[in-house]
């Protein structure tokens, strides 16, 4: 067995507590909570903390809460809780979607919404549904709270802006009408990390138009999360499949893979034009049942 | 560090580095060899337990983190001495050959099956798709347990 | 032409008792049959015993620096800093080995390995330096305090390339080595198959690479070394295959007396070939145990496993049909790079440097056949024959059953009748092939046929054609291989000058319970219930009163292991005829019991009576406790009832099989989903159903594994890319279908219970079942061959008519 350099460990018990042990024991100290990203860095001693803040107790941070206008997750919310959950289902299938595909069971029963943004692993999904989704995030630190988009939160592959002694709290998704979501994965494997996936949401307006779209692609090397071209070729059109072709198209041409052992770069620019058509068709189909059920719903 | 958690129902106290992880607490420290390891990555499975119920891979979880939980390893399968109907399951439908694999897909079997009494195959095999058998092909495997199901009341004698 | 008439051999699409146990517990056989496994009742408490669970007392523990780089000169290594941690005991290097002439050490392939590097390293993971601490913590601390120094050579990763002049040369240490050639190796009448090949209406030719592959058990290698200094006994708990064959190595190698050697090789975690090969770990276990006078555990963690020891295949292969223009199969022939690393350790008789290989004529009656094999040395890791191939089986029937594909594509014929109308026919066997193989058995056709059946060949044809229509990609590939497991005999077959042979011994104590002794070694595949039960069917002992004990050369007779699908054609024909000698033996003891002449005895199940008087006659347990007791015996009779035997087969056993897989293919994606596999398996005498369908169902999964996904890649700077389960994928649950047998029986004539082996059939017969039906399904596009793993980015590659080799 590959093992970790020794390290030095504490336990926070609320985040208060956490952000107390990181700033004591200073910038070689990092927080733990899945561990599946940090720990097998750490056995091969890519990553060696000097002290382990082990912020699984902060029960504070596992929920999913629902409001007329926005969805707020726990930092500490684990996979698979997001996988059963009910309103997630309903309000953002695109979560239900990648989380079927993100890792497996086991290691879902471990792994928090809040550690994958914090990993900003370029082949993370839920990365990509965030961006998607247009979420913030919620940062604490000793001196406060700030909120950022993920645009802002992620600065490149393995690179966010939560800073050494501040922790993730949130993530806030802003829930809007008559909107559809998806999010397709293409890999080599069960439980492997993507070739590349794709991740779409849009609203329509009430004639049927699309509103707002968001398509995001992962494992593509895109900096942004997102493809604007794409997205700006599916605004004010009506869902059709010549307009999904086109802003798949656009997808393709604007991500810049690499070539790797999952495959080459134009098969991987195939797979970003392939799979934004699917879940474009998938999440305007959503859309367009979701507007049905909230007329019905009207008095 | 002190180190206390229930492990098959005991609660035990020990003293481990901050580093020692669940499998080896488990194996080495405990002596419960029952639980093995297979890679490094958490992609393999063999080191499956329970922990408050729920299926983790024991080589992904350091002992500290565990401190205070509740642990169920395939020791703790058998209760006074009768085999866990997966157990008998495993036996009767082939569903190991080299047993390496075994007792992390006996736990995860056991978790399912609390929580889902009467899976379906695909509901199996998702169940286990994060842990490997390199033997079976997996196919007695989900019979194990489907007969593991359909005999949840039976009594093994073990 | 898919129905199946009556067939002529025992045949069916699954044993009643295989889908119902609740039946088979009321009939517990003494004998053959569907049997619970006797192991079981441990495994499922969590109580194997595995090499890793073992702790002696005092005991330390290894750990191995490895190469980071392919190819590098050492210009130094300095372990002081490593030496010096409070927890170390030993750090050992190449240098501290020189003068023990540990250094290197022989190879089962008449090459020599280094045990850790001295001068150069030559692949990357290569051994370089071995610590021995207090705990495993420590000894992996310390690897990280050892500074070496590389002067970073260029490597040769391309095969193809290695004996390009210029090329660097790997193996400079061999005197007088100017190039990266191994050997050259043929098989057949080159001369008749070109003159076949000259008058054939049709020759297809195809490149065909069996990429690199390992065998990844999930429990990785390991030892346990326990010298005793006083005794000069060095005990060794070793994850082996081949005890006894590894003692003897020993031996030769350390310069430890075989008698003051004791391997001990406990539950194995599978095998699959993986844990045949004695590597550097191991021996340098067994150094740091000598110097510290502790025992010393070394375990590899899994990148270490698949990164430094046996992998399996890495053939290049070029193959070429020669066919009538109505699809007679008139020759095949081929050339094969074989890429076997930086030194030659493959694990395969020595007659043979390219295994088995020479069965690639498969199950066709032809006209002629040849062969020719160029061994070459690349930077990385050696290897090449395990994973289940029955010493290169794989690599032959994958080449055949594809160019038998690639033939039927060229003729627009299916590729199922293609196969029916060249098979050998049951009345050629005893069937001599083209390359030198006496084919013992063979019913091919009703294999064929039955496999067809299952799976409702013509309707499936039928639904292909409707979704090619609509533009879905569905494919179905058909498969049929022949065997040759079972090695010896031994005057042709050796490993290492150890004639491949295996015994065994049967005592029945005196209250009627016996025990069987094996030189062969389980590493899952159900031994102590498979061999109580042959044992079980020759006395009428029941299997629960029968201990197998294997795995201890103190305790077991010698034999040469587990691999190549052995264990059952060799070590099992040992216990049949050692059960045999018991029956004989307890023939003489009745016969004195029943005041009657030996010759008036007849035999049923467990005893003997005396003829045309059924009443009298004695038990195996009356005679034993006759054996035992105060009787006097006949003259030359002993006062027992053992025997044992060692069991040279005159000839291997050929089992056979006919696969039928059927895949769906994503068009948007390339992503292959193997929907249904058909497996007709014929392993002769079926012992036990239970394990025989578990071993089958093992090996295609293994098909699908290296069809789909799993693959040992390098990149041009020698770094392994598959040194890890996240690059090196192994099928899930997920992957694979709820596969479908069926078995017919054609007993080996030859053999002692006409049992041929299955361990390997499945691995060995269903890569090409995938692979055909993955090119099925794209022969639309006009795809003649995709190499493997058909990952979901090759298979598009190919769609768009740009298929390329793995390497």
């Amino acid at each position: 067995m590959q093992i970790p350099a020794a390290f030095d460990y504490a336990r926070a018990d609320s985040v208060e507590h956490a952000l107390e042990l990181l700033e004591q024991h200073g910038p070689e100290s990092r927080l733990i909570a899945g561990g599946h990203s940090l720990l097998p860095m750490m056995k091969l001693r890519l990553a060696r903390p000097e002290w382990l803040v082990d912020i699984n107790d902060l029960h504070e941070l596992d929920f999913i809460s629902e409001d007329a206008e926005v969805l707020r997750i726990g930092a500490l919310t684990r996979h698979a809780t997001l996988l059963e959950s009910d309103v997630i289902a309903r309000l953002f299938a695109i979560i239900t979607d990648a989380e079927h595909v993100i890792a497996d069971p086991v290691v879902r029963n471990r792994g928090t919404i809040g550690g994958s943004l914090c990993q900003a692993d370029p082949a993370e999904d839920l990365s990509t549904v965030c961006h998607v989704l247009s979420a913030e995030v919620v940062i604490r630190g000793r001196s406060g709270e700030r909120t950022l988009s993920m645009a802002d939160l992620h600065r490149g592959p393995y690179e966010t802006a939560v800073a050494q002694d501040e922790i993730l709290t949130e993530i806030r998704l802003p829930v809007r009408p008559r909107f559809g979501s998806a999010y397709e994965k293409v890999e080599r494997r069960v439980g492997d990390w993507a070739i590349v996936a794709a991740g779409a949401a849009v609203s329509l307006a009430g004639d049927g138009s699309i509103e707002q779209a968001r398509v995001g692609l992962t494992a593509v090397g895109l900096d942004s999360g997102t493809v604007t071209r794409a997205e700006e070729a599916l605004r004010g059109g009506r869902p059709s499949e010549e307009l999904f072709v086109e802003a798949a198209r656009l997808a393709g041409e604007d991500c810049s893979p690499d070539s790797d052992q999952r495959g080459p770069v134009d098969y991987k620019r195939h797979l970003a034009d392939e799979l934004t058509r699917r879940v474009l068709r998938r999440a305007c189909r959503r859309a367009a049942e979701q507007g049905a059920e909230q007329t019905c719903r009207l008095p | 560090m002190q180190i206390a958690m229930t492990v098959n129902g005991e609660q035990v106290t020990r003293d481990a580095e901050p580093r020692v992880l669940l499998v080896h607490f488990i194996r080495e420290v405990l002596g419960l060899t029952g639980t093995h390891t297979g890679c490094d990555t958490s992609n393999c499975g063999v080191c499956v337990v329970l922990m408050d119920g729920k299926p983790v891979k024991s080589c992904t979880v350091l002992a500290a983190m565990a401190a205070g939980h509740d642990v169920r390893t395939v020791e703790g399968l058998a209760k006074n001495g009768t085999l866990d109907p997966v157990q008998q399951g495993f036996m009767e439908e082939h569903g190991l050959q080299c047993g390496f694999c075994t007792p992390g897909m006996m736990l995860t079997a056991r978790a399912l099956l609390d929580s889902n009494p009467h899976p379906d195959d695909h509901q199996i095999r998702e169940a286990i798709s994060g842990q490997i058998c390199r033997c079976t092909g997996y196919a007695t495997i989900v019979r194990s347990v489907h007969w593991a199901a359909n005999h949840a009341a039976e009594e093994v004698p073990g | 032409m898919t129905t199946l008439d009556e067939p002529p051999v025992p045949a069916g699409p699954v044993d009643e008792r295989e889908r119902n146990p609740a039946a088979a517990a009321e009939d517990r056989p003494i004998g053959f049959g569907r049997l619970q496994r006797k192991e079981d009742p441990r495994f499922v408490r969590g109580k194997g015993h595995y090499l890793d669970d073992i702790t002696l007392p005092g005991m330390l523990h290894g750990a191995v620096l490895r190469s980071p780089v392919a190819h590098a000169r050492l210009v130094s290594i300095d372990t002081t800093a490593a030496a010096a941690h409070p927890k170390v005991r030993a750090v050992i290097t190449g240098k501290d080995l020189e003068p023990l002439n540990l250094a290197w050490a022989p190879t089962l392939s008449a090459d020599v390995q280094a045990v850790l590097a001295t001068d150069k390293v030559r692949f990357q993971g290569q051994e370089v330096a071995f610590v021995v601490a207090e705990d495993r913590y420590a000894a992996r601390d310390a690897l990280e305090l050892i500074k070496v120094e590389y002067d970073v050579l260029p490597p040769v990763m391309d095969a193809r390339k290695a004996l390009d002049p210029g090329m660097p040369v790997i193996r400079d240490d061999l005197e007088g080595r100017t190039d990266n050639h191994i050997f050259d190796w043929e098989a057949g009448d080159s001369a008749a198959t070109d003159a076949v090949f000259a008058r054939a209406d049709v020759v297809v030719s195809q490149d065909v690479v069996y990429p690199r592959v390992h065998p990844a058990p999930m429990e990785t290698c390991g030892a346990i070394a326990d010298y005793d200094p006083i005794d000069g006994k060095l005990t060794l708990y070793e994850t082996t295959q081949a005890p006894h064959a590894h003692r003897t190595l020993y031996a030769l190698v350390a310069g430890i007396p075989e008698h003051k050697i004791r391997v001990i090789s406990p539950d194995i975690g599978g095998g699959f070939g993986n844990k045949v090969g004695i590597y550097p770990g191991y021996v340098c276990a067994v150094v740091g145990s000598i110097v510290t006078g502790k025992p010393v555990k070394w375990v590899e963690d899994r990148s270490e496993n698949l990164m430094s020891t046996s992998f399996a295949r890495d053939y290049l292969m070029r193959g070429e049909v020669a066919a009538t223009s109505d699809g007679r199969i008139l020759a095949v022939r081929t050339t094969v790079i074989a890429d076997h690393g930086a030194f030659n350790a493959t694990a395969q008789p020595t007659k043979y440097p390219a295994g088995f290989f020479h069965i690639f004529t498969g199950s066709y009656d032809l006209e002629a056949a040849h062969c020719k094999v160029t061994g070459v040395y690349t930077n990385k890791a050696p290897g090449g024959v395990a994973y289940a191939c029955s010493f290169r089986v794989t690599e032959a029937v994958y080449l055949v059953e594809r160019m038998v594909d690639v033939l039927a594509q060229k003729l627009a014929m299916d590729p199922a009748e293609l196969r029916l109308k060249n098979f050998i026919r049951p009345e050629q066997f005893p069937y001599q092939n083209k390359t030198g193989w006496e084919y013992d058995s063979g019913e091919y056709e009703t294999a064929m046929r039955l496999s067809m059946k299952i799976a409702g060949y013509d309707e499936l044809r039928r639904e292909q054609a409707d979704k090619r229509a609509r533009g879905e990609l569905m494919g179905i590939g058909v498969s049929f291989f022949t065997e040759t497991v079972g090695a010896g005999p031994r005057r042709h077959m050796d490993i290492v000058g150890l004639g491949m042979a295996d015994g065994a011994e049967v005592r029945v104590h005196p209250t009627g319970k016996a025990v069987v002794r094996l030189s062969v070694q389980s590493q899952g595949q159900g031994h102590e219930t498979t061999f109580a039960q042959i044992v079980a069917e020759e006395l009428g002992i029941p299997p629960e009163s029968i201990e197998v004990v294997h795995g201890d050369t103190d305790q077991t007779p010698f034999g040469l292991g587990t691999y190549g699908s052995r264990s059952t054609p060799v070590s099992g024909g040992a216990v049949a005829l050692a059960s045999r000698k018991v029956r004989d033996k307890a023939r003489m003891i009745a016969s004195v019991m029943l005041e009657a002449r030996p010759d008036d005895l007849e035999w049923e199940k467990g005893r003997w009576f005396v003829r045309g008087d059924p009443e009298q006659g004695k038990t195996i347990s009356e005679i034993a406790l006759g054996a035992h007791g105060t009787l006097e015996l006949p003259e030359g009779v002993d006062g027992n009832l053992d025997a044992e035997v060692t069991y040279d087969p005159p000839n291997l056993t050929f089992p056979f099989g006919a696969y039928i897989c059927v895949v769906d293919i994503d068009p948007g994606t390339g992503v292959v989903k193997v929907r249904r596999f058909i497996a007709v398996d014929d392993c002769g005498t079926r012992i036990n159903p239970m394990i025989i369908e578990g071993q089958v169902h093992g090996g295609l999964t293994d098909g699908v594994g290296m069809a789909l996904m799993e693959f040992i890649g390098f990149d041009e700077d020698g770094n392994c890319l598959g040194g890890s389960f996240m690059d090196y994928l192994i099928p899930t649950s997920m992957e694979v279908p709820d596969w479908e047998t069926g078995y017919t029986v054609t007993p080996s004539p030859h053999h002692p219970i006409g049992a041929k082996g299955i361990g390997e059939s499945a691995t060995v017969g269903s890569p090409p079942a995938i692979v055909n039906a993955i090119v099925d399904a794209l022969q639309p596009m006009g795809v003649v061959h995709v190499d493997m793993p058909c990952t979901p980015a090759r298979v598009w590659a190919a769609m768009q008519g740009r298929a390329q080799p793995p390497v």
